[in-house]
């Protein structure tokens, strides 16, 4: 696991044609939720349906675009979602990810430059969930979980301008 | 365009409730919605639900905050924003739902918290992502955060982001 994230990090940074950079900008902003939004898409950006659909595959097949679905708001589908840190010694960090990143209810997990070093969200089907999930990651890996909830949300809104 | 929306204001519309059918289009679209003419008649053959019936239901589910938006996630390492810093700031209790509304406005902020102390160890309890493409650019909004907090933040740092070891997304299991 730890080998294909870090290529990640080092992964080259795309070389994007003006089209593929004015749909990124623009679908990170949300589709129009109408019968053919793709087509709608187009005629907003002056482009054709078939250009729409055909760069969205190639972003997603180059991994440019690591997903293009509905984002879920995960406290409002009834479960339950939290931010947790650790503080993993480099000597166990590669046992431990593994370790974490086995739980399905691990939906992120970054290494982080300080002392807490592994950040992860857990998205739990069920509120109570949360807990049993901290208990039992903490049971496997023999550390510590710090649980930082979110207590209230400012502003979520993900945007990279290319 | 600016259709940044602070989740809280839709999420509280809580006269929605959500069905086995709403149920069955966010598992059929986990992976992503289909990259067809007509995403929604693509999810009505999967499912047996006509295509409007399937658009209605996803009009309702973003109008009501249980999805945000149906978008493109970029990776943001692959478009050049290689710094990403988790800005961590330890703000006077008293002030931080002022404060919170203040930075969360800030442009370049992408998502801002409020989370709990862990004291004597973890002091923070505001949260604030930015990204950049160098360091530099990241210390710069930070120092832009700084200036908004002024003297009601004690102390703060940043955590930057070595290497993603999992991104799968939110998943609702089978």
């Amino acid at each position: 696991m730890s080998a294909t994230t870090e290529s990640r990090r080092q992964a080259p940074i795309a070389d994007l044609s003006p089209v593929e950079k004015v749909l990124i900008n623009r679908l990170q902003h949300g589709l129009p939720l109408v019968r053919r939004p793709y087509a709608a898409i187009a005629e907003e950006l002056n482009l054709n349906e078939q250009q729409v659909l055909d760069t969205v595959k190639k972003l997603l097949a180059e991994r440019v675009l690591t997903r293009f679905g509905p984002m879920f708001h995960a406290g409002e589908l009834g479960g339950g979602l939290t931010l947790a840190a650790m503080r993993i010694p480099e000597v166990d960090f590669e046992r431990v990810t593994e370790q974490v990143n086995s739980f399905e209810e691990v939906a992120h997990n970054y290494r982080r430059e300080h002392d807490l070093n592994m950040w992860f969200v857990l998205a739990t089907e069920t509120r109570s969930a949360i807990e049993n999930t901290i208990g039992a990651i903490e049971v496997t890996t023999g550390y510590p979980v710090y649980n930082m909830p979110k207590e209230q949300e400012f502003h979520v809104h993900l945007h990279f301008p290319v | 365009m600016s259709t940044s929306t602070s989740l809280s204001d839709t999420a509280t519309q809580n006269d929605f409730a959500m069905t086995e059918r709403d149920r069955e289009l966010i598992l059929a679209t986990q992976a992503g919605l289909p990259l067809a003419s007509d995403p929604w008649a693509e999810l009505g053959k999967q499912l047996d639900m006509g295509a409007d019936e399937v658009l209605a239901r996803f009009q309702a589910m973003q109008q009501a905050g249980v999805i945000r938006r149906v978008a493109a996630v970029p990776d943001h390492y692959r478009l050049g924003y290689r710094y990403n810093g988790m800005t961590v700031w330890d703000v006077a209790d008293d002030r931080i739902a002022e404060l919170g509304t203040a930075i969360g406005e800030l442009p370049f902020v992408s998502h801002c918290y409020r989370r709990p102390r862990h004291l004597p160890y973890w002091s923070f309890n505001l949260f604030a992502m930015v990204h950049g493409t160098t360091r530099e650019e990241v210390e710069d909004k930070a120092a832009q955060i700084r200036a908004v907090l002024g003297d009601a933040c004690q102390q703060h740092t940043i955590l930057y982001s070595s290497a993603i070891l999992k991104k799968t997304g939110l998943r609702l299991r089978k």
